[in-house]
């Protein structure tokens, strides 16, 4: 069992998910209720992770953010060290992946909120925040918390682009799922299926809670 | 206020990420033959020295591109001189280079496989005239040395041409030793440090393919830009008797 690995899995996703959760609360609050020009466009572009390949988003961060690119250069100038074969540079790469995994669950919860509720609200003379932070983000409650798992559970999983700007460091950008292909690839079928056990195990866990916690606050108290 | 306590722990486990940090930390990029080789050899290095070392295997060309493109690597192994010699002209070295080893092919059958490695190439050529091949693994020729030295072989006995609707290319050579070893295949060409290894011994049978059957594959090691003081020693280590009883006793030649 390489819990280094399984450290650098977990930190990864649970970065992964503290990154996205308000972007994705208010890009999915904005998509759900407003509506301006070129909205069809705005959400397109959170689509497109869902489609495109990892070793396309791989190739261009590689080559975007790699040692020998003008991005790189001014990275590793600013921190001293690339972007590219780092923690940093997975968790970039992680938080576009999983875009549109926390913003579409998060659009489709605020969608659900009837208009009626909030004309209602503001009628009562609640500020747009206080109609936010009292009425719908309660409601939508439900929506960001399996966005949340659901870019938790996605993050742990991950491997394409993972392989191609992680580069297997351990500690660093060894992820378990990488663990798994490396000791597979060193017959070592043991630690293999360990490891891999282990994310079926987080797998099963993480559905349960979605499934418990997707539900509306009052029901799970009674 | 539950969000907020769900943050706290959040971040408390973040911060983990940053711990286990002081001493140099010495990651080594090796090629894929070495796998059991220089783990071996790492593990030596740590007994006697207490130093850590951290080994990430891939094929040559793989750790050369992420060497190039900014990997935090303090040192190189390669299977093949050429990518050592790509990465001193771009920069990225320090230092001489040293050849540490040769390297062998063989041609490696899991149990029950129709091909008899002792047969040599021939026998696998009149194997693939009785359609008897459904599927051999070599590493990729393209970015994997050892995978370029199998494709040499095979053309040296005119029949990579004939082989190519039943190669399976391994990643790197290890991979390759994996699909080789898997049943799946009747076999392929992988590395003789990888079958003499203690966990592939009782996977199959194997036969040298003659050394002037492709060309040698002269090993190369080089330090990196960043490489510090236990790099060197590692470096040196590695040149010094005990090392090159390991490497010897994974059927790698020493250079002269």
């Amino acid at each position: 069992m390489d819990t280094a690995a399984l450290r650098v899995s977990l930190s990864l996703a649970i970065a992964t998910v503290v990154v996205l959760l308000p972007l994705g609360i208010w890009l999915g609050h904005v998509l759900a209720v407003r509506s301006f020009r070129g909205k069809p466009i705005a959400e397109a572009l959170v689509a497109i992770p869902l489609i495109l390949p990892p070793t396309v988003l791989g190739y261009y961060l590689l080559t975007t953010f790699g040692a020998r690119s003008p991005l790189g250069q001014a990275f590793e100038g600013l921190f001293g060290q690339p972007l590219a074969f780092s923690f940093a540079g997975l968790l970039v790469a992680s938080v576009i992946v999983n875009i549109p995994f926390v913003v579409q669950p998060i659009q489709r919860a605020f969608q659900a909120v009837p208009d009626q509720l909030r004309d209602a609200a503001a009628c009562c003379g609640l500020t747009p925040w206080q109609r936010f932070r009292r009425i719908e983000l309660p409601l939508a409650w439900p929506g960001v918390v399996t966005a949340a798992i659901l870019v938790f559970a996605h993050t742990l999983g991950e491997f394409g682009v993972v392989l191609m700007v992680g580069g297997a460091i351990p500690g660093e950008t060894r992820t378990l799922s990488i663990a798994i292909y490396d000791r597979v690839q060193a017959f070592d079928d043991g630690a293999a299926g360990l490891m891999s056990a282990m994310l079926l195990l987080i797998a099963i866990v993480v559905l349960g809670l979605t499934a418990w916690l997707g539900r509306p606050l009052e029901q799970r108290r009674g | 206020m539950a969000q907020l306590r769900v943050v706290g722990v959040l971040l408390v486990a973040l911060s983990l990420v940053g711990c286990g940090r002081g001493a140099e930390v010495v990651r080594v990029a090796a090629a894929s033959d070495l796998q059991f080789a220089l783990t071996e050899v790492a593990d030596q290095f740590v007994t006697d020295t207490g130093d850590r070392v951290d080994l990430v295997f891939g094929s040559s060309g793989t750790l050369t591109r992420q060497i190039q493109d900014g990997a935090p690597f303090s040192m190189f192994f390669s299977a093949d001189e050429a990518f050592v010699e790509r990465l001193v002209q771009g920069g990225h070295t320090r230092g001489e280079s040293a050849l540490y080893a040769i390297g062998r092919i063989v041609l490696f059958a899991p149990p029950g496989s129709p091909m008899v490695p002792a047969d040599g190439l021939d026998g696998l050529a009149g194997l693939i005239e009785a359609k008897g091949v459904s599927r051999f693994a070599v590493a990729n020729p393209e970015h994997a040395p050892y995978g370029r030295a199998a494709e040499q072989a095979l053309r040296s006995r005119g029949i990579w041409d004939v082989l190519q609707p039943s190669l399976v290319l391994g990643e790197n050579v290890s991979q390759a030793a994996q699909f080789a070893a898997g049943g799946d295949t009747v076999g392929g060409i992988i590395a003789y440090s990888l079958v003499l290894a203690p966990a592939m011994r009782d996977r199959g049978t194997h036969a040298l393919i003659p050394a002037d059957a492709h060309a040698p594959l002269r090993q190369r090691m080089v330090l990196l830009k960043d490489a510090g003081p236990v790099a060197e020693r590692f470096y040196a280590y590695v040149q010094a008797a005990a090392a090159r009883t390991t490497l010897a006793n994974y059927g790698f030649a020493r250079p002269e």
